[in-house]
């Protein structure tokens, strides 16, 4: 790879959008399609520099809905691709996430979160979009949502989303939000060889042999690129094990249970939470995203006011980390989810808990992000 | 007849694939035909060639042949290609769309992409309906013409999908029907090997929708009706407007050299290379 040597090991300061597309860059990233949109632009315009400088492809589309179909094609060509949007932009893209999982085609797909519904809030910060991030699509469907927080975790989580989609042959979803994608801040790139990158495992059996859509134990199938010497067919309808549209039940079946069976047989692969002062905590905060700074803060303020509280970022959303926070909430007092929107990860909380324990949330849908002495105060409280 | 059986087995996913989902008579089975002859002639790798579509039954289509196959969402296909030709550029991408695919719900991807002058090739199977839904008007459908969604008669007025295409910056048009099967054969060879955006516009026959609603009669009787109102491009030339009324007009429309997309991003990556190749944008 010949990314820019110079920055390696170098302190930049980057915006987290800026960020992005490093991370981008570092885990393979070689196509880029995008339509203009804030927040989310400076990832275009970043890539159409990067990207034909280093031999990849940026290529501004007519839409967004042109954006992931461009993205789609070009990673069944077998190259690592990527697109960039935010809330009207991923709304248009819903119909092509579904293909891609469908197809199972490895993509990366960042959200930059703004205020909605329709073109609500184009500057201002959100987390609106979690709920869309799963269910956008029609019909039954596995998905895997990753939430960045800080600069660094733009860097990090998006080598990682490529790593999972190329591993999983699957749709990601990177959510970051109007502040994580803006705000600035010192970011030391690592070497490329300290950056782990996994590449789709390809097919080594002669081309008579291969099954593109076989139900191997790991259910995730080898993967030819066209123009590799394995012709087969990939389509949108629900197929056989050679991509051939069935309407057999017993096919149906087989096939829409390994796409989902991939993702939650795999489970521990895919979940990644960073706990800070969990172990002996009375009560939890659990927020993501640009909220979750905020909540580290306030943790810390409680703690030294005395209050045992901890803090769960989720890092992953979706498939939603339940097997971690279960026991946890078997343990605690109380758990507070603050969040920038009527509380759609507090839903998912209060499901799975069960009345276990006590789930208040905390609230913005104003454009604001909330601050740490909001979380603070409401942590005294509780 | 051996020559046929050759290409059959060479081509056609015949052991899997078959029987099609088509309707006896329909053109979409023509266009397949001349299509595989026209690879066949220039002796295109199966390899080398990504037959991509939208939805409807033309594009049905891919799914029966033994190339890498892909058939994507309802208007898209164009834009699938897109990516596909940028990652490879050595592969020989062929698009297959519906009326109402390709300048309908797909009209803005179709216009965008002859601008942008990717070398694709993009056939347009135009049978003037929504074939697959089970007959309602397309964007080609005439004044007047019965459909299920215009059950006292359309009043909306049809696009020219060729004359579309020229003004949009296509490099090659082209347009045949499923009735002037040598005329075909040749505009899609030309279409390939065409370097540019080049698009084929094949007029056919939804008999079983269109053709019933409108007492064209048969599959038979509406090729025959191709064979009377299709002129050649050169004799169109030579007829006044009022003779060139109700006629279709096939051959090449435009053939011409401009810079396609691929050779002009070369350029971009080089100068990009020198600017840009080892420096990460900072603050
Ligand atoms: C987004 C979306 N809207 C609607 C449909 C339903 N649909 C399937 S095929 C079709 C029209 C096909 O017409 P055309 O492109 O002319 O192809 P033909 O069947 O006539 O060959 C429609 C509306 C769909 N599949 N997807
Ligand atoms: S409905 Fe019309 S377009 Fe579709 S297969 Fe039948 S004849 Fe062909
Ligand atoms: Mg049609």
């Amino acid at each position: 790879m010949s990314n820019g040597k110079a920055s390696h090991g170098r302190v930049l300061v980057l915006q987290g959008n800026e960020a992005v597309v490093e991370g981008a860059v570092a885990a393979g990233c070689r196509f880029f399609a995008g339509y203009p949109i804030t927040p989310a632009t400076e990832i275009s315009e970043a890539m159409a520099q990067r990207l034909p400088a280093i031999g990849g492809t940026f290529i501004q589309m007519e839409d967004e809905i042109a954006s992931l179909g461009a993205v789609i094609g070009a990673s069944l060509a077998g190259v690592k691709a990527m697109t960039a949007t935010s809330g009207p932009g991923f709304s248009l893209m819903q119909e092509n996430i579904g293909f891609a999982c469908v197809a199972e085609v490895p993509c990366v797909i960042v959200n930059v979160m703004r205020g909605g519904p329709s073109t609500g809030l184009p500057t201002r910060v959100s987390q609106g979009d979690v709920m869309q991030a799963r269910w956008g699509t029609h019909g039954d469907h596995p998905i895997i949502v990753l939430a960045v927080s800080t600069t660094r975790e733009c860097f990090d989580i998006t080598v990682r989303a490529f790593n999972l989609s190329e591993k999983y042959r699957t749709p990601v979803i990177i959510l970051s939000d109007e502040v994580v994608a803006h705000t600035r801040e010192k970011i030391q790139l690592p070497h490329p060889e300290e950056i782990e990158v996994f590449d789709r495992i390809k097919p080594n059996m002669p081309p008579e042999w291969y099954i593109p859509y076989e139900d191997t134990p790991r259910g995730v199938p080898p993967m030819a690129a066209f123009g590799d010497g394995y012709r087969y067919h990939v389509t949108g309808l629900i197929h056989d094990v050679r991509g051939f549209p069935t309407e057999r039940a017993e096919e149906i079946q087989a096939f829409l249970t390994r796409i989902h069976r991939k993702i939650y047989n795999n489970f521990h692969d895919i979940m990644m939470v960073k706990e800070e002062l969990v172990e002996d905590a009375e009560i939890l905060v659990i927020a993501y995203g640009s909220v979750a700074r905020s909540a580290r803060r306030a943790v810390k303020e409680a703690r030294e006011r005395g209050v045992k509280v901890g803090l769960i970022q989720l890092v992953t959303i979706w498939p939603f980390p339940r097997q971690y926070i279960e026991p946890l909430l078997r343990r605690v007092r109380a758990v507070l989810v603050p969040e920038l929107n009527f509380g759609q990860i507090s839903r998912e909380v209060k499901r799975i808990n069960q009345g276990r324990t006590r789930v208040e949330k905390l609230n913005r849908i104003d454009g604001q992000l909330i601050t740490p002495d909001e979380i603070l105060s409401r942590l005294l409280k509780l | 007849m051996a020559e046929i059986t050759k290409l059959i087995h060479k081509y056609l996913r015949h052991d899997k694939k078959f029987p099609h989902v088509w309707c006896p008579g329909c053109g979409n089975g023509i266009l397949l035909g001349s299509l595989i002859r026209a690879i066949d002639k220039l002796g295109l790798e199966k390899d080398e060639v990504v037959l991509v579509s939208g939805i409807g039954c033309s594009s049905r289509l891919p799914v029966y042949v033994d190339f890498n196959t892909l058939h994507t969402t309802h208007g898209r296909a164009l834009t699938f290609a897109t990516g596909i030709k940028l990652a490879k550029p050595s592969l020989n991408v062929i698009v297959i769309m519906g009326d109402g695919d390709a300048v309908s719900i797909g009209g803005n991807h179709f216009i965008h992409a002859a601008r942008r002058n990717l070398n694709l090739t993009a056939i347009i199977i135009n049978n003037n309906v929504y074939g697959m839904t089970g007959g309602q008007f397309s964007p080609t459908t005439p004044y007047g013409a019965y459909t299920t969604t215009s059950p006292l008669g359309h009043i909306e007025h049809p696009f020219a999908i060729s004359e579309l295409a020229v003004t949009a910056g296509a490099s090659f048009v082209a347009r045949g029907t499923v009735y002037h099967t040598h005329v075909l054969d040749e505009v899609i060879e030309k279409a390939i090997l065409k370097r540019g955006f080049a698009v084929v516009e094949v007029i056919s026959n939804c008999h079983t929708q269109y053709g019933r609603k409108n007492k064209m009669g048969s599959a038979v009787d509406m090729l025959l009706w191709m064979k009377k109102v299709a002129v050649s491009v050169e004799k169109a030339d030579k007829m006044s407007p009022e003779e060139r009324e109700g006629k279709i007009t096939i051959g090449v429309l435009v053939d011409r050299d401009l810079p396609i997309f691929t050779q002009e991003y070369q350029r971009i990556r080089e100068e990009a290379r020198k600017r840009w190749a080892t420096v990460t944008k900072s603050a």
